[in-house]
């Protein structure tokens, strides 16, 4: 399955990685806009899943998760996202981001087991560091799907092989100390980040948190593997609802053709 | 049972109190939660830390708290004996004060400029202002809308104590929301800002260390009552919320076998309807760091607790708590609403103390079980917080207009 992955980070640009929050604004609009994402280009689709209690995330993101909520989704309508998406775009690699107790709630065995049916290629945990790795970690390794792994500014070198240990897919690099979707890092600081964890893995190396623009996306592309674009989506959901799909795909095209100018 | 091992070695070193605890945070956490473990290891072996700590509570709060036999509870009630721990005569009225010296304590001598916390009925944050206008520390105090709304007088001594309070709107607006917003605070401003957490819950070593500041309310009871009895309590009794000031009182006896423990859950409008009754009426679940139980649906989605009691509202609690409950080594029940609003009032009759809507849940476990207890035989019931906060919400549920 990682091998969307290498196909997703093995173009002549950067992979253009987008998030949406699963059944933001219903689930039926989501499977549009999940659409709308890989038709814009997107070369990899986060799909979150929805928590009453999203601490790392801004507010764009935790509004679009009590959206979620309040029009009632379920874990099994993320699912059931999941593999409609995989039906439709059998090469787009799909990756599951959320939080640690909706994840574990039924056993890590069936969230994984879960996944694999859906066609999920890889997860992302907000709440399960490398210290608590038995959580997810080698049900998700022994089904096949990735583990994608977060560093951050704070991550240091004693920390890093820690976080590189287990880790598959891509590394999804956060780029400020903070929540989703608020402050942008300095473009300085990204690529001293890049090239440090570049010389540190052969992993992909995403970068994420506080990018907005298709300039920035363009900027942090020449440095990084990938760029993930999330909060700025989320908004265009927010404002146009169930008629979201036609807007987040414009975006995202914009976002691609700033990247596509953009080689590696 | 028996006890061959100590009950009070945990957490091990990642943290963990059986399948309960750990360190469930984002990686941007995750070094700063490892140096605060460091420093806290080292600050516990080092006298002069301990030698101030101790110095603090003793001319600061006002420590030793009394503790003292309830005569007229005891005979109204008919059974063992009651005797309380007062915390409620703490400086700023409850255990949360003795948290707050030993975690700015903590924060100092990390080099930490700036402090947060989180607060729901506005007690921890009303320590934690406090500790901070005493060090001189910028403190920043967040506090679900709902409940700045319903605590107005906390939230003016927090910032008379010159706290900034940040009232907040997301979710559903009370406590477990106000913690989500300092954390995400804290993720953002690491380098500077210590998180000083109002409960034994939260990431390792939260937990571990919120209960040892918190324990040297049973390290005094342990000792009064040896010195005023000559023996052990038979049953400890204390409210829960996230548990700080049970596991506080329980901790310095887990290894005497005698000695019986029972935590109170708030039971809210009953068990089957709204409560904040985590052990009662939760399951195993991560939320705020830690592995613990958590009120929550199928999905592990959280769902909000409710008490008449704002500092019980919560759907977590310690880590700590789970595993006991589990290994069976503290029995807990719960009250409801009703039940501790009966007791509120029977402690004011009978002694003269207004006591906390918190305390008031002990007070009311204790109602049903001192009169099935042999008349020598000794209740020890923390009253944790005194009730002055609480006068305006009380008045309201008995149909009383202020």
């Amino acid at each position: 399955m990682t091998d969307r992955f290498a196909t997703a980070f093995g173009k002549p640009h950067p992979a253009l990685v987008t998030f949406v929050t699963g059944g933001d604004p219903t689930a039926e609009a989501t499977a549009a806009i999940l659409d709308a994402l890989v038709e814009g280009g997107a070369d990899v689709v986060e799909l979150g899943m929805p928590f009453t209690d999203p601490m790392a995330d801004g507010p764009a993101i935790q509004r679009a998760n009590l959206r979620s909520l309040a029009a009632g989704t379920k874990t099994a309508d993320i699912f059931s996202l999941a593999s409609g998406f995989r039906s439709r775009h059998p090469d787009v690699p799909l990756v599951l981001m959320g939080y640690a107790n909706p994840m574990t709630t039924r056993g890590a065995d069936w969230f994984a087991a879960e996944c694999k049916k859906a066609g999920v290629d890889g997860v992302i945990c907000v709440d399960i560091p490398p210290e608590e790795d038995a959580e997810l970690g080698p049900a998700l390794r022994a089904a096949g799907v990735s583990l994608i792994r977060l560093a951050t500014p704070t991550t240091d070198a004693a920390r890093l092989p820690a976080v590189l240990e287990g880790s598959s897919g891509f590394l999804y690099y956060v780029s400020v100390a903070g929540v989703t979707g608020l402050q942008q890092a300095a473009q300085a600081s990204i690529n001293e980040a890049v090239a440090r964890l570049k010389a540190a893995s052969d992993i992909p190396v995403a970068v994420g948190f506080g990018v907005r623009t298709p300039e920035q996306a363009a900027q942090i592309g020449k440095v990084a593997d990938g760029v993930v674009v999330g909060s700025a989506i989320i908004d265009i959901v927010a404002q146009h609802g169930n008629n979201a799909a036609g807007p987040v795909r414009e975006f995202v095209a914009s976002l691609k053709y700033a990247m596509l100018e953009t080689s590696k | 049972m028996t006890l061959t091992n100590s009950l009070r070695t945990l957490p091990d070193d990642r943290g963990h109190f059986g399948q309960f605890g750990g360190r469930y945070v984002a990686e941007t956490l995750m070094p700063l939660i490892l140096d605060l473990e460091r420093e806290y290891r080292a600050a516990k072996a080092d006298p002069a830390f301990q030698a101030e700590f101790d110095d603090l509570l003793e001319h600061y709060v006002g420590r030793p708290s009394p503790l003292y036999f309830a005569p007229r509870l005891t005979e109204e009630l008919g059974g063992a004996q009651v005797w309380f721990k007062r915390d409620e005569l703490n400086h700023t009225g409850a255990h949360k004060i003795n948290n707050c010296i030993g975690q700015i304590l903590l924060a100092i001598r990390m080099g930490k400029t700036r402090i947060i916390a989180e607060t729901g009925a506005g007690q921890h944050g009303v320590a934690t202002a406090t500790v901070c206008a005493r060090f001189g520390l910028p403190c920043v105090i967040f506090m679900g809308a709902t409940d700045v709304a319903r605590q107005a007088p906390n939230v003016f001594r927090m910032k008379l104590l010159g706290a900034e309070v940040v009232p907040v709107t997301s979710g559903a607006a009370t406590l477990k929301d106000a913690m989500n917003e300092a954390l995400r605070d804290w993720v953002a401003n690491v380098h500077d800002t210590f998180y000083i957490i109002g409960t034994a819950a939260g990431p390792h070593p939260y937990p571990e260390l919120v209960r040892d500041f918190q324990s040297v309310i049973g390290r005094e009871a342990r000792e009064q009552m040896l010195s005023r009895t000559g023996r052990l309590p038979d049953l400890l009794v204390a409210a829960i919320g996230g548990g700080s000031n049970a596991i506080g009182l329980f901790h310095p006896f887990l290894d005497d076998p005698s000695v019986k423990m029972l935590g109170v859950e708030a039971a809210g409008h009953g068990l089957d309807k709204e409560h904040a009754a985590s052990l009662a009426g939760g399951r195993p679940g991560i939320l705020h760091g830690n592995k613990t139980y958590l009120l929550q649906d199928d999905d592990g989605q959280i769902i909000e607790g409710h008490s008449i009691s704002a500092g019980l509202d919560y759907p977590g609690i310690g880590p700590e708590h789970s595993w006991l409950k589990e290994i069976g080594r503290v029995d807990y029940t719960s009250v409801t609403d009703s039940e501790a609003l009966d007791a509120f009032q029977l402690l004011c009759r009978t002694e003269g103390i207004i006591p906390a809507l918190e305390p008031s849940h002990a007070i009311a476990a204790v109602k049903k079980v001192a009169p099935t207890m042999p008349k020598d035989s000794i209740i020890l019931a923390n009253l944790c917080g005194r009730g002055d906060k609480d006068i305006f919400s009380v008045a309201d549920h008995l149909g009383v207009s202020l």
